[in-house]
Order: C-alpha cells, then structure tokens, then sequence
C-alpha cells in the first residue's frame, strides 16, 4: 500500500480544461460541481480516481472531470469499471449512466454488477427521457408520457431504479434531487466511503425534452413537504414544520401528522441503512407520497475483490507452482535424448 | 465366447490409427487419453481428436449418443490424428453403425458382443446383426464379450454397484490394446490410484479390468503382440502432451510473467473455447485474475477496463460470441489499448455446429466491426503451437498497442499433441509501452516513432491523467475531435500502424518446393493435414509442389507476393467458403488461384487433398 500522503485539493484540481457542451440550465452542471466539491473531501489521490461513463448527455461527463477517465460505448460502462477495480483495487472508480444507459441497453450489466459488489460507485442520471437522441421515452418514462417516439403516449411501464437495484442485491442505494447539491455532494462522499458498490439515483431534470419532470417533488417551494431525507439512526421526519413522519401500518407505509391523534415523535420509524433485510427499504424506495431522498440502503458485505483477495491468498499458500515453469515440467513429463 | 475371424501375420508398423467409440457414458475420452499418453511417454509422435456429441447424456445407445477419440500415433512425424483407421474399438452396435466407414477395407474391428442385443441393434437401426449377416466379411473382426468378461473379473470386488462394474468395461477394452502395443499399464494404474484417491474400491477394479484385458489379449494368443511401433525421431528435449486450449492459456501465463504484468481473463461460456477459461482459474496462484462475466460483452469490456488499468488483459470466445464482441473491440481499436481476443472458431453461421470445426471467422475476424477498424489478426496452426500464438499475440498487442485477434479452431483446440516444454527464460523479450514519466510534451497519443504505437499512461500515474473514448481523438491531446482532416490522419495513421507490423514478424515460408508448378496454401488449423498430403505427393515423385502455410493474416508477411509468384498455380484450401482466397485476391493482382474448400464441421482428409492436388497439376 502506499503511504504518501494525500495532498489538499480543490474543486479546481479536478476541473479538466474541457469546454463543457450540456444544454444551458441542465441539472447535470449541478452533479459535475458537486462531485468537483465531493472528489476533494474523499482523501483519494487524484491520479486514483477513475470516471468510466456509457453513452448518452450523462456519459460526457468523464471529459470535464481531470483524472483518469474512459467514454466507453452504450450500456457497458459497468463491465469496463468492473475491469478497471478488479485490475487494481487501490483506484476509486466511478460509473456515469443515465436511465437509457443503464436500464434499457445497459440493463444486464447494472443487475450483475449490482449482485456481485464490487467496490465501485454508480451514478445514474435519471431525466426519464433520451436526450442526446432528442427525446424518445426511456425505460424510466411514465405511460402516457408523450415523446418524439411515443406522440400518443408511452404505453410501456416504467423500472423504478431503485426497486430494480435492490432486487438485484444492491448493498447501497441513495436517490437525491437535481437541485441539492449540498447534499448531493455528501452523498457522493458517502459513496466513496462504502465498501461495496454503491448506486446513486440523481432526479436529473432535462430543460429540453423533459422539463419539470420533477418539479412537483424538487421545487424549493414544496421540496420540504413532497420528500422524506432520511438519515440512518434517525426518525423519518419530514414537512417544512418537521410534523410529519411514517409509520408501519400492517403492511403499509403510512404519513401520520405529528401532534394529531396522539401520535408523538417516538411513533415514528427510527431509519435502518444499515439492515440486511431490505423490505422496508423497497417500501421506501416505492413510497409515491412523501418521495424518499438520501441513503435509503447501505448494508456492509464482503465485496468481490475481498473473496478473489481471500481466495488467492489461500491458494498461493498451498500451492507448489510460483512460477510458471513449475507449472509446464510438472506431472506427466517425458525426456527425449 | 472370442472368437477371431482371420489369421494375423507379424507387423512392424510406422504409424497406426486406433479410434476409440462408444456410448457418450462408456468413458471412450479417458480411454483414448489414456492410451495417447501412454504412447507419448513411450517415445512415440502422436496426435488425436475427440468426437463428441453436443448433447451432455444422450440417449443411450442412440446413432446420436456416439462418442469417439481418435489416436494416431508412430515412430515417424504424425502431424494429424488422420482420416481412415486401422483399429476400430467399438463398444456398442451404434459405435460400429456410424464408424464402419471410416475403418480401412482390411483392418480389425474389436467389439464388445454383450452390447449387440436386439434393443442396441433396434437403436442402431440395424435390421439384422452386422456380427452374424455377412456385412463385416472384409474387415477382421475380434469379437469379445467385455461386458460379461468384466463382470466375471470384479465378482469378488466388494462395495461395487452394478453400474461402476459395467462402467469399468472400457478399461478391459484398453488393456487388450495395451498388450496389442506392447505397452505397459504403469501410467494408467498410476492415474487410478490418483483419480480414485478416496475410492481403494475403485482403484482395484479398474487395475483388475485393465490387467484382465491385457492377460486376456495375451493369453488366447489370437492377436500376435507384434504391433510394435518403435519411439519416433524427435528434438531431444522435455516434452508433454498438450491439448490445444491448454496450451494457448499456458502461452498467456508465459507471456504475463515475461511481461512483468498481471494476466485478466474476462470471459463467457462458449464452445469450443470454454477450456481457456477453465484452464486459467485454475492459476490463482501467478494472480491470474480470471472473471467470468454475465455475457460475452461484458467479457470483453471488463478485458478493456483491465487493460486501461495496466494488466495483460484477454477474452476467450468462439464465433457467435466474437459477433458480440464486435462494438467493444471497435472501442479497443479506437483507444488504442492492448488486448487479445481468441477465437476458437466453430462451425457456423449463427449457432451453427458448435462442437465440429471450420475457420470461417476469418472475414468476421478481419472486417466485423463498423468503421475503419482494422486489427492484427493471427492464426495458431497445431495444438502446440497454440502455446507460441498465444504468447505472440500478447506480445504484440503490448508492442504495438493495438488489439490482437488469435484465431484458433475445435480441431486443434480439442486435439492433442507432444509439445517440447518452453522454459520461460529461453521465450523472446515481451517490451511493452508503459510511461511513467511526467514532462510537459507528454500527450496520450503521442506515439513510438518505429511502430506508432502510442505510449500507455496506467491509473494511479501522477501527472498523467488523461480521458479517452470512443468518440474520434485529437492527433495529439487526445480530446475529442470532430475536424474533417483529423478523422482522416486518425484513420490512416490507425490502419498504418498495422501495417507496420510486417517489419516485426516472420516472413513466409514454403515447404517441399521454392518454385514449381503448384502451391498449396493453407492458414490456420489445416496446417497437418495439408503437410501430410503435400508430404505424400512429393513422396510419391511429384517434385514440384510447394506447400505455404500462414499463421499471420493481418498483416499478410512482407514477402507473400513474392513466394505467390513462383508458382504457376495457387489452390487455396480452407474450412470455409473461400474467405483466404478473397483476402489473396484483394491483395495481389493476377494470381491463378483455385480453391479447395470443405464445409462439413471436418477437417480436411488426406486422400481427398492428394486427388485435389494431382487434378490440378495434372
């Protein structure tokens, strides 16, 4: 392992000197500079830090970042990063998808890379459409929603990222607005921090094909009422007043109003990150009212390179081949004179 | 209850061509294994093909369910398992249905007369017995009732059920043969007391049968022990017997740990390359990281990923699996990143004839990506030489910092062969172009003046981060670039830097003839049956028949024209439907070139080149 020590960056350090080409007023100029303000706070070195993106508006964003990066091809950032982690252990890799990239041509990778763990970090620009092909319903689209592909309406249901991840064994799952880039930016630091892979959503609104997707949740003027940041070891509280909360009604989620019927703080569900059994944390994920925000799961397991580490570990120990001419003159050999 | 039709004289022989057939549960892969070894150990040349089915278990008994393994082996080169065999084994009605043809007019049938009842004739599709109706009166048959003689030698041989017993029929089988050959039933008893480590009970029966079978052929003196095939002329040296997949994933270690770098393998489930993969895992031990991904893509990105982090990164696969493949590699092309993908070619198209062989992934190879992606495209020729392709291929991948296509095939994949031992200290240097220094003139795509290879800059290097993708490259910084005459200098200096590599490999060879009235070219894993036949016509006084083999396609050798024009007729024989002849003809202007193509999941035979060849200079 090296011991240098890690020097103080700024967000200027990780600013590559490439014109940025996103449309004006993108959301995605907010996750660039919260990760900008993120990458410094992580006590990683910048010449450790690798971006692997897929295709699509999201995908560029590798350009903008300075340090190592790769703009791989549709779909398939996960397999390339997943290369990148396993050749060496010691970077901090990130993946940049969108709901196209990842969900539709990209959708067997997110569900494996998801199941395996490996120690990656995964953003997923979620803008419900597909933008750098100008506009066509993506597999996050709502049915009805009138596109360049769909002008009577997507008849096509729609993935929640969130219920999809965690069903395919997700350790981490966060969801964060396109406007928070305070929190955002923590998030991103979190991510770092878990030892496995972990997946955050970004409610990314398009200005141009998609604008206001979000709004009803992520308008400062109703942010506080419409979602629900939860915080592990801490109760689920929302509104602008803090009187609201959820409790578990039967099988259901249910928003109760603190103060009425008796109800107190200490009725509401204490938020566990942290547990294996993610039941609760898919209600969460589905929960239409309020819409959930923050670290919704993050449950510490072994990552892949820890079991390959492991497994080699014991395999160099017991065996009698340490090079490979060991290998090629043992067993059944014979002299020709 | 044995009985022998004919009367065998004493035979010296140079070269004999055993195959072994039987149900796919009648262990017909480990005998024929056993035997090969044997052989080789005893100093002889050998080469053998397996034949099996695609289905796991077929039904028993079934023309389907036929599994066979074919040995040659002689005191002379055997350079192919060959076509006609001497000696047929045949365990079962449906073994001796779909192999009789195969057996030379003469020759000796050995079968097993327990297994030809009436419901293996009925699943044979045998009207009447082929034993008792006169239809096998030009072979010499040896009928011996193996299944009962088996039987009667394990009846005091506690703790077996009745299916290990009649498992182990094979080994009785193997022990008439051993005895036929002269050879000891050291190296097999030694493999049971390996294998059956846990299982004493095991051990003992398989050592009874074997021993049975080899004092039964003795004992009845029916088959005179006069088959001797004396060591063949060999290089001294240590050798082994290889099987090709083995010895392709043994060259990638060589080359890892001459290159001083870490192997990654991202790889897909596919025949015939699985083996590769199964090989490979096995070598935790050199830190040999092998990923078995959840498709052939993410097999081969995962492969880039590991590549841009600095490992000698390869995928495995075989045709189907190279279709999907094709967009990532375009993305390796672009980046210029190091990279070997193997082909181990099947029949095809689309699903095809996954466990026969053919070499028609040659154009697939060369062209099947969108753009102007060219590639170094390389062939293995033997089961051996596997070895020497992969360990080339990855040297030039990190020479030349472009993406490798190694082409091998089912046949020479699955085949065996001695192969004499590399150490890897006599292998050839592997340089590789790894920057570590900071300067402020360093760009991404700055490049090796000789090659053009650009220089590689490994995450974790400070000073020298940088971005790539696949969206077009800036000459010089990499960035990207939508300039007109930009794509068009990216392009050519691209297509340049393979073209370059003829200034780094071996020129063409031709073998028996410089000069003459024909040439016989061939690429790929025909090479042993092509020598063989051009072999046996210049044998034969044909004197002026030349024989060129190519192991580089992309790019052809310096001198192919030149070897080309020697020549007053070309044939070009391959697996296929011609796809080299078009390569040549693309090439080379007024070339009287004819072809010999075989489309049938088989390699060539030997009498159906050598009347190729005599029609042709006829």
């Amino acid at each position: 392992m090296e011991t240098t020590a890690v020097k103080e960056y700024t967000f200027k350090d990780f600013t590559s000197d490439q014109e940025i080409r996103w449309c004006p007023g993108c959301d995605d100029y907010v996750i660039l500079r919260a990760m900008q303000k993120a990458l410094p706070e992580m006590g990683v070195k910048r010449e450790d830090v690798v971006f692997i993106s897929g295709i699509g508006c999201s995908s560029r964003f590798p350009y903008y970042i300075d340090s190592y990066g790769m703009h791989s091809i549709h779909g398939r950032a996960p397999g390339v990063a997943s290369g990148v982690k396993l050749a060496n252990p010691n970077l901090s890799v990130w993946v940049i998808t969108g709901d196209g990239d990842a969900l539709a041509i990209g959708g067997n990778h997110f569900i494996h890379v998801l199941r395996r763990n490996i120690d990656l970090n995964i953003i997923l620009f979620n803008n419900e459409i597909y933008g750098l092909t100008k506009g066509q319903f993506s597999p996050t689209s709502l049915v009805g929603q009138k596109t360049k592909s769909s002008p009577y309406g997507n008849t096509q249901p729609p993935f929640s990222p969130g219920e999809l991840a965690i069903g395919a064994q997700a350790r981490f799952f966060a969801r964060i607005g396109g406007n928070t880039p305070k929190e955002m930016t923590q998030l991103f630091i979190e991510a770092e921090k878990f030892k496995g892979t972990s997946l955050i959503e970004v409610l990314q609104n398009c200005p141009i094909f998609n604008d206001g997707c979000y709004d009803a949740i992520t308008d400062k003027a109703v942010r506080a009422d419409k979602q629900l940041f939860v915080e592990h070891g801490k109760p689920m509280i929302f509104g602008k007043e803090r009187d609201k909360g959820l409790i578990l009604n039967g099988l259901k989620l249910e928003v109760v109003a603190i103060g009425e019927n008796g109800i107190t703080e200490n009725d509401i569900i204490v938020h566990d990150a942290k547990e294996q059994d993610s039941t609760l944390h898919q209600m969460l994920v589905r929960l239409q009212y309020p819409i959930v925000t923050g670290i919704i799961r993050s449950f510490d397991d072994a990552t892949l390179e820890e079991r390959e580490d492991a497994l080699t570990a014991e395999v160099k120990a017991s065996s009698k081949f340490t090079k490979t001419d060991d290998l090629f003159f043992s067993g059944d050999t014979y002299k020709v004179e | 209850m044995v009985t022998s039709k004919v009367n065998h004289q004493q035979e010296v022989l140079e070269a004999v061509i055993i195959r072994f057939v039987g149900d796919s549960g009648d262990g017909m892969q480990l005998t024929g294994t056993q035997f090969s070894d044997t052989s080789a150990m005893f100093g002889n040349d050998i080469a053998t093909f397996p034949n099996y089915p695609s289905e796991i278990r077929a039904p028993q008994g079934s023309l389907y369910g036929v599994s066979g393994f074919q040995v040659h082996i002689g005191s002379v080169e055997i350079s192919t398992p060959g076509d006609n065999v001497d000696w047929l084994v045949a365990m079962n009605p449906a073994g001796l249905k779909t192999n009789l043809q195969a057996v030379k007019p003469g020759h000796t049938i050995i079968v097993d007369t327990d297994s030809f009842t009436k419901k293996n004739l009925v699943k044979a599709q045998y009207e009447s017995n082929p034993l008792e109706d006169g239809s096998l009166e030009n072979y010499r048959v040896i009928e011996v009732a193996m299944t009962s003689l088996t039987k009667e030698a394990l009846k005091n041989v506690e703790g077996l059920d009745n299916k290990s017993i009649t498992r182990s029929k094979n080994m009785f089988a193997l022990g008439m043969v051993y005895w036929m050959y002269d050879r000891s039933t050291e190296h097999t008893i030694a493999f049971f007391n390996k294998k059956f480590k846990s299982k004493p009970e095991l051990i003992e029966a398989n050592t009874k049968v074997l021993n049975t079978g080899y004092y039964f052929a003795e004992t009845l003196e029916l088959i005179p022990n006069a088959y001797t095939i004396s060591p063949a002329k060999m290089e001294p040296g240590n050798y082994r017997i290889i099987m090709g997949n083995t010895a392709t994933a043994w060259g990638f270690l060589a080359a890892a740990e001459k290159s001083g770098l870490e192997l990654f393998l991202g790889s897909y489930p596919i025949t015939p390359a699985t083996d590769i993969l199964h090989e490979l895992v096995k070598h935790k031990h050199f830190g040999v990281k092998a990923f078995q991904a959840e498709d052939e893509i993410a097999g081969i990105t995962s492969a880039i990923g590991a590549s841009f982090a600095g490992d000698l990164a390869i995928t495995t696969t075989s045709g189907p699996g190279l279709a999907l493949k094709g967009e990532a590699l375009g993305l390796a092309m672009m980046i210029e990143l190091p990279l070997v993908v193997v082909n181990v070619q099947r029949g095809g198209p689309s699903t095809g004839l996954p466990t026969k062989t053919e070499q028609s992934d040659l154009l697939q190879s060369l062209y099947g990506r969108n753009g102007e992606s060219p590639v170094i495209v390389i062939a293995a020729s033997t089961p051996a030489n596997c070895f020497d392709f992969a360990y080339q291929a990855a040297k030039l991948t990190l020479e030349h910092m472009t993406p490798v296509i190694l082409l091998t095939d089912g046949y020479i994949a699955n085949g065996s062969a001695p192969w004499k031992i590399q150490s890897v200290d006599d292998l050839p240097e592997i340089k590789n172009n790894i920057v570590n220094e900071v300067n402020e003139n360093w760009h991404p795509y700055n490049r090796n003046e000789d090659t053009l290879a650009r220089n590689w800059a490994i995450p974790g290097t400070a000073g020298l981060e940088h971005r790539v993708g696949g969206l077009e490259k800036d000459r010089v910084s990499g960035n990207v670039s939508y300039a007109p005459e930009n794509h068009e200098y990216m392009t050519n200096i691209r297509s340049e830097k393979i073209k370059r590599v003829q200034n780094y490999i071996p020129e063409l060879t031709t073998e028996f003839a410089d000069s003459g009235d024909l040439l016989v070219i061939g690429w790929g894993g025909t090479y042993g049956s092509l020598h063989s036949a051009v072999k046996q016509i210049n044998e034969e006084g044909y004197s002026n028949i030349g024989f060129a083999h190519f192991n580089y396609i992309n790019p052809l050798p310096k001198n192919t024209e030149t070897i080309l024009k020697q020549f007053k007729k070309i044939v070009v024989c391959e697996l296929n439907n011609g796809q080299f002849a078009k390569v040549l003809k693309m090439n080379f202007d007024g070339l009287n070139l004819s072809q010999f193509n075989k489309i049938q999941g088989l390699p060539f035979g030997n009498s159906e080149l050598i009347e190729k060849f005599k029609q042709l200079v006829k």
